[in-house]
């Protein structure tokens, strides 16, 4: 159990910045997730954390101990590797001992401790197999196995469900954030999956391009984006941003395009008031664009026309790809619409989860 | 103008010789073929493959297992292969003083050859895999072993050469000896240093292609588990130890045993450097010189069979080895 923090953290791989100013303070039993683009720098970070890369500059602790110069046995993290690295020429039950016996824990604790970690995750009549015998999901939950036997004062897996089919991944995903509850335990974690990052997550780390975006609790980070990015990265089908000026109008304010005209919330006005008559970026996710005979009531609405393009039918919902003048959109309506591609389509939308950035940085205006 | 000619000549019967030679192979296997098409449908299935390897088992057996088992045959007869004289051959390949010098170099080639060129190309393996310049240290390591085994004797016996004292040192060894003060040491001749200077050539050899199979096994592991075993607390040691060997061990026992068979065969570099004269006689040596120099038959084709019983098990290991990493893929 510990803490971690990263300060001024650079990786440079020749000219390429992997890592960029890096500062994060990671709370002891948190659960945090790097979630970001391929080649975004979050894998890097977590290798740098367990001394399988060298830093370029900067200081990373756990706990209180400097680990710069600590080589990774000595940093008493455990690993979860994307392949799952499971020792090939070993028993599942030699796999898991494999780090108990390198830092001479005596037999009857090591084979104590496996066992318990076999019962958790399941595993106990696979103790004598090899890894070849084993399914995809079995691998997984040995290589867990091998991490929680050595009970680490931090965990760190990279991508550890992208290897599984689709319904393991979601299953295993509850058991990791069971996991997490019962060891107590700090868990770092790697995925490109947005999905992952939410509903395991404490806090979320978003990272583009060696770039720490933005640290915040799930919730936050979905209802109040920093910047553009993070607006766009996290949600699915993603946010909907459209060039827009903000414009007063006897006493009320708007944002107006060629397209549209909506009325930003008498509450919003004192946030935006001082970016009147200036261009914005507005954003708007595709659950808050709703046909307006089915809208739900008590929503501080405006509306707008769009012309339907495609429609995908989802069961509980339907995702409409819209145009409004040039510019697609998506929307996220009642499954009980009845709409067909070339309709024009009265919008409301919910002008009470509105975001606005600046389109010279890209921040939120908030 | 002569020689020309004869040179000309030489380049026809050759270029005749790979006509002749390929297109009547080719020919052998159309006309087969059409003969073969002309039995009905079930015998055809039949004869068919044997049609393709018959003759390569044809050949096979004249130049492997008839001179074999001709060699066996004539282990049991006299020097001159005319009287039988039942085992005493062998009798003498266990008894004679010279042949247990034979074998115990036999056995000193076949440990360190073996563990030296193993142990050094291993070694070089997993340490040049994290260099920068591998390529150009693998390359000089594996160099020997494009030149043949009488050559690299030839170019280690100037390495090793031996001049009196106060006489200008050629031998790189002794001048290397000499010029910090030492006395120069006659390599070949002194009987403490010669079989170990013997083997040092082959080990020159054979290490380069030791350490190229190695390589390739020890590039196969992947990478993140020698990370994870970093992670779970091993060091540089113990990664080599209980990761790296254990799963390229299958790798390591067929490059081991194929280093075996050829310390069993050692020749060329005996031959050609000492003749196994002061103590450095090995058993396939010795056989040479049963056969061509004693004119004695007998006690040669014994020899051989004795290096023949020698390699079998080991062959069989090698290939049983070969089958099952074949079989991993």
């Amino acid at each position: 159990m510990a803490s971690v923090t990263y300060e001024h953290v650079y990786k440079k791989f020749g000219n390429v910045i992997a890592v960029n100013d890096m500062n994060i303070e990671i709370a002891d039993k948190e659960f945090l997730v790097f979630v970001g683009p391929s080649g975004c720098g979050k894998t890097t970070s977590l290798r740098l954390l367990a001394g399988l890369e060298e830093i370029t500059s900067g200081d990373i602790y756990i706990g209180d101990k400097l680990v710069n110069d600590v080589p990774p046995k000595d940093r008493d993290i455990a690993m979860v590797f994307q392949s799952y690295a499971l020792y090939p020429h070993m028993s599942v039950y030699d796999n898991m001992a494999f780090g108990l016996r390198l830092h001479k824990t005596p037999k009857d604790e090591i084979d104590r401790r496996v066992k318990a970690a076999a019962g958790v995750l399941g595993i106990e009549p696979l103790l004598d197999r090899k890894p070849k015998q084993l399914s995809g999901g079995q691998r997984q939950r040995v290589a867990v196995g091998r991490a929680i036997v050595r009970q680490p004062k931090v965990f760190l897996f990279d991508e550890p469900l992208s290897n599984l089919d689709a319904k393991l991944r979601v299953q295993t995903r509850a058991e990791l954030s069971k996991l997490h509850k019962r060891l107590a335990t700090t868990f770092i974690y790697v995925t490109h999956d947005q999905v992952e990052a939410m509903t395991m997550a404490t806090r979320i780390a978003v990272i583009r391009d060696g770039i720490l975006q933005q640290l915040a609790p799930p919730q936050k980070l979905y209802d109040l984006p920093d910047n553009v990015f993070v607006a766009g990265f996290i949600g699915s089908p993603s946010m909907n941003f459209f060039d827009a000026t903000l414009v007063e109008q006897d006493g009320k304010l708007f944002v107006v395009s060629d397209t549209f005209k909506l009325q930003v919330p008498v509450e919003k006005m004192g946030t935006y008031k001082e970016y009147k008559g200036q261009e914005v970026i507005f954003g708007i996710r595709p659950e808050d664009i709703h046909i307006k005979a089915y809208m739900p009531p008590g929503v501080v609405s405006a509306d707008m026309k769009g012309k339907v393009d495609v429609t995908e039918l989802m069961g509980n919902e339907i995702f409409l790809y819209l145009f409004t003048g040039k510019k697609p959109f998506i929307a996220r309506v009642d499954p009980r619409a009845h709409v067909s591609p070339g309709d024009i389509i009265d919008l409301s939308i919910n002008m009470g989860n509105m975001h606005l950035f600046d389109p010279k940085t890209e921040r939120a205006i908030r | 103008m002569g020689s020309l000619s004869t040179y000309a000549g030489q380049v026809l019967s050759t270029l005749l010789a790979i006509l002749v030679g390929v297109g009547g192979v080719a020919a052998l296997y159309v006309v087969m073929d059409f003969l073969i098409g002309i039995l009905p449908d079930k015998t055809q299935k039949r004869f068919r493959p044997w049609v393709f390897i018959g003759p390569l088992l044809i050949i096979l057996t004249f130049y492997l297992v008839y001179p074999t088992l001709n060699t066996v045959y004539l282990s049991f007869l006299d020097a001159s292969s005319e009287h039988y004289v039942g085992l005493e051959n062998y009798i003498f390949a266990v008894t004679n003083p010279a042949m247990h010098i034979a074998f115990r170099n036999n056995l000193l080639w076949l440990v360190l050859l073996t563990a030296l060129s193993v142990g050094l190309g291993l070694v070089i393996a997993v340490l040049t895999n994290q260099v920068r310049y591998e390529g150009v240290i693998k390359s000089f390591v594996f160099m020997p072993l494009a030149i043949s085994f009488v050559g690299a004797s030839v170019i280690w016996r100037f390495v090793y050469a031996y001049k009196p004292v106060n006489v200008p040192q050629i031998g790189l060894l002794n001048a290397m000896l000499t010029g910090v003060g030492l006395e120069p040491i006659a390599w070949l001749v002194n009987k403490a240093t010669n079989n170990f200077a013997l083997i040092a050539i082959g080990v020159w050899l054979q290490t380069g292609f030791c350490m190229v199979i190695l390589s390739a096994a020890v590039k196969g592991i992947p990478t993140d588990i020698l990370e994870a075993a970093r992670v779970d607390g091993a060091n540089g040691w113990q990664v080599f130890w209980r990761i790296i060997i254990p799963m390229i061990s299958s790798t390591i026992a067929v490059v081991a045993t194929t280093v075996v068979i050829s310390a069993l065969k050692a020749f060329d570099i005996v031959f050609v450097l000492t003749n196994g004269n002061r103590g450095t006689e090995v058993i396939a040596n010795r056989m040479y010189k049963e056969m061509f120099s004693f004119l004695n038959f007998g006690r040669a084709s014994a020899i051989a069979v004795i290096l023949l019983l020698a390699i079998i098990p080991i062959m069989a290991i090698n290939i049983r080895r070969f089958q099952e990493q074949e079989a991993m893929r």
